[in-house]
């Protein structure tokens, strides 16, 4: 989600970051009247369903909020991490499910070497250290839709570790006050996927599908070096960006494919870290600052009613809008974890260590990997800008919004008018319309090269400016014209005779005495009436520069 | 066999392993507690039921407990007895799958391709209710 969507959606917080700066993301409780005694028996759920910014008391210290997450990505490949069963989102019930995915005895697993590669390739796109030997655990747990009653995972060695994800926040009001923050990678890896279970609560029973079962997952743990919902969410949209860039996966929320829990606790700054919680059930882009803001403010009411963070898991309800705790009160859960009897030690390689004479598909080499990694988004949004003089917030707009760069880019290429006039009609004008009528790119009545002629027509100053937006207008509601036909039909060229226009001013100068006294007089703003008189006459057909141009030699003269 | 995994997982727990809050002396006097008994039928779903399993279970961590016997100082503990053999990686094709009716016929209840299960875990507190067990 682009930093700048994000502030559309909390208004409210504008205000507390503007003066205190994301960094910090300090937050305060509620101002509780005359004094805070402890005695509000109401739940903080009910009471705080949407954060609210709120001004520091004199004389009492600041919050800070730690936010951890953990990310399950899965990977895009044909088939699952140790079986050869189809990895598909929608199909008929546990079509996709071999026997290994079913847990029958006498089964074994077998990686697919595919997911090694996405692991690594992931890894190396966030400079993480890929571990040479990564091991495989079972971590076992009981539930029906996790048939073997454990989950291959890779608790001791995981595959990567130790690298860094760098996003961009807004600090200030102003789009340019973007600043770059990162947040540490603890380790990437690789593991199953659960089935899926559809609680029929009605007649008391579960329904399985194992279609997901065994599909690979990229657990990516981040450090909890966030501080406040936005970064969270910002994070999130990047590494997603990253893993689209990369193809190792398609990272789609609402498809399940990318899937967050956040770890959340609140200090006071110089003290140690507070009881965490996490939140589980971030499965969208839009609730994921809203849940964890909301937490943070949560976890504040509290404490500073006197009350006390419970280190248990909760879930988000999005149609309240406050978290809930999840589990029952089972007490800690025992994984139980053991080495994976079945799998040896996952060995990869680089261009100096590999084994002579070995089979190229038995080996990965992490050289090769990393000379194959395609450009990754920070580096597209920095050549955006060097190759189009644009601002770095546009570039990062044009990658957060699906299939925009493309759009720009084919415009680009179609057109003689100059990219930054593609910039600004690509981000103002275009995209004002599809947010306005909520369409995804793809879903954009006005094709590259409709827009690309439009712009072409602009450019040899056939029409004018504001012209140009009439056409754009005509042009979204879809009637198959083209711009060419859309500027002849409604008579919108502009006058190609400068002697007609000479006339025109002259005329409108003479009949409006009393504006030109006005303007000599020193009202600057007398022009602008003018300019507007004559193109009334011209029936629109004159560009407004050209008028005042042409008004201006006049009556200096 | 399960014996023991039961007791490499009290080893492995007795090294602080996360969210494992050690209920037993790990150093071994090979008495087991009730409250472990409750704990490992809980976490491995094996009903231990009579006070023979759970004499039985204390003559196996007796019979593990002799593996310390082995001056392990110094020496790199094995992962797995995998550890020299290769990895076989295996390409990304799709060769499996496609066999619901087959699978769905292992399942005592089926609904329209879904198999059938019980709603969620079944707390504790309810089994508890159903067989008293009878423990040191």
């Amino acid at each position: 989600m682009a930093a700048p969507m994000l502030r559309w959606c909390c208004p409210g917080r504008r205000f507390a970051f503007a003066r205190v700066g994301c960094g910090s993301c300090q937050r305060r409780g509620p101002p509780t009247g005359s004094t805070s005694n402890g005695k509000r028996g109401q739940s903080s759920v009910a009471q705080q369903p949407h954060i609210t910014a709120q001004k520091p008391r004199k004389g009492e210290p600041e919050w800070a909020a730690v936010v951890g997450l953990e990310i399950h990505a899965q990977i895009a490949s044909n088939s699952k991490l140790f079986s050869g069963s189809q990895v598909c989102f929608a199909a008929p019930p546990n079509s996709l499910v071999s026997f290994f995915d079913a847990s029958l005895p006498g089964t074994l697993p077998v990686l697919n070497r595919r997911c090694v590669e996405a692991a690594v390739m992931t890894g190396l796109a966030l400079d993480c250290h890929i571990n040479r030997k990564s091991l495989f655990d079972r971590k076992h747990y009981f539930y029906a839709d996790l048939p073997a009653g454990y989950q291959i995972t890779q608790q001791r060695l995981p595959i990567a570790v130790n690298g860094s994800l760098a996003y961009s926040v807004y600090v200030g009001r102003k789009p340019s006050q973007m600043v770059t923050r990162t947040v540490r990678v603890k380790q990437i890896q690789l593991e199953q996927d659960s089935g899926k279970s559809l609680h029929d609560g009605l007649r008391s029973q579960t329904l399985i599908d194992l279609n997901r079962a065994g599909i690979g997952l990229l657990e990516l743990v981040l450090e909890p070096d966030m501080s406040c919902g936005e970064e969270a969410a910002t994070a999130v949209r990047e590494l997603q960006l990253i893993l689209q860039a990369l193809g190792t996966s398609q990272a789609n929320m609402a498809e399940g494919q990318l899937r967050v829990d956040a770890n959340i606790s609140v200090h006071r700054p110089g003290e140690p870290l507070g009881i965490r919680t996490e939140v589980k059930n971030l499965n969208s882009a839009r609730f994921l600052a809203k849940a964890i803001d909301y937490e943070i403010q949560r976890q504040i009411n509290e404490l500073e009613n006197g009350g006390e963070i419970l280190n248990e898991t909760r879930s988000f309800d999005f149609k309240l809008g406050c978290t809930v705790p999840m589990r029952d009160k089972e007490g800690k859960q025992d994984y139980r974890f053991m080495p994976e009897p079945n799998l040896p030690p996952l060995l990869l390689y680089d261009s100096g260590s590999l084994p002579s004479g070995a089979d190229p598909q038995q080996v990965i080499n992490i050289d090769q990997l990393r000379e194959r990694l395609p450009e990754l988004p920070r580096v597209t949004r920095q050549r955006l800008v060097q190759q189009y003089g644009m601002l770095p917030e546009h570039s990062c707009v044009l990658l957060n919004e699906v299939g925009l760069l493309e759009f720009f880019q084919n415009v680009v290429k179609e057109t003689r008018a100059e990219p930054k006039k593609v910039t600004s009609w690509v981000l103002n004008t275009f995209l004002g319309f599809l947010k306005q009528q909520n369409l995804a790119v793809s879903e954009s009545p006005v094709t590259p090269s409709a827009l690309a002629e439009l712009l072409d027509l602009l450019d040899r100053k056939a029409i004018s400016a504001p012209a140009a937006k009439q056409v754009f207008e005509e042009l979204w509601r879809n009637e198959g014209k083209t711009p060419a036909q859309i500027v002849a039909e409604k008579k919108l060229e502009l006058l190609q005779d400068p002697e007609a226009l000479e006339q025109l001013c002259r005329s409108t100068l003479e009949a409006h005495p009393d504006v030109v006294m006005d303007l000599k007089r020193g009202n600057p703003r007398a022009i602008n009436k003018l300019i507007g008189l004559v193109r009334k006459a011209t029936l629109g057909r004159a560009d407004p520069t050209a008028i005042k141009e042409v008004l201006e030699r006049q009556l200096s003269s | 066999m399960w014996a023991r995994a039961v007791h490499l997982g009290l080893r492995a727990a007795a090294r602080g392993r996360r969210g494992f809050t050690s209920k037993a002396d790990p150093q071994g006097s090979g008495r087991v507690t009730g409250e472990l008994i409750q704990h490992l039928e809980r976490l491995s779903l094996v009903d231990f039921g009579s006070q023979e399993a759970v004499a039985r279970l204390e003559k196996a961590i007796a019979f593990a407990d002799r593996l310390r016997a082995v001056n392990t100082d110094g020496v790199e503990p094995m992962e797995s007895v995998l550890e020299d053999r290769c990895l076989y990686l295996r390409s990304d094709n799709v060769v499996e799958g496609s066999c619901a009716e087959e699978l769905l016929q292992n399942s005592h209840r089926v609904v329209e391709e879904y198999f059938v299960a019980p709603p969620g875990n079944i707390s504790w507190s309810k089994l508890d209710e159903k067989q008293p067990f009878s423990h040191r």
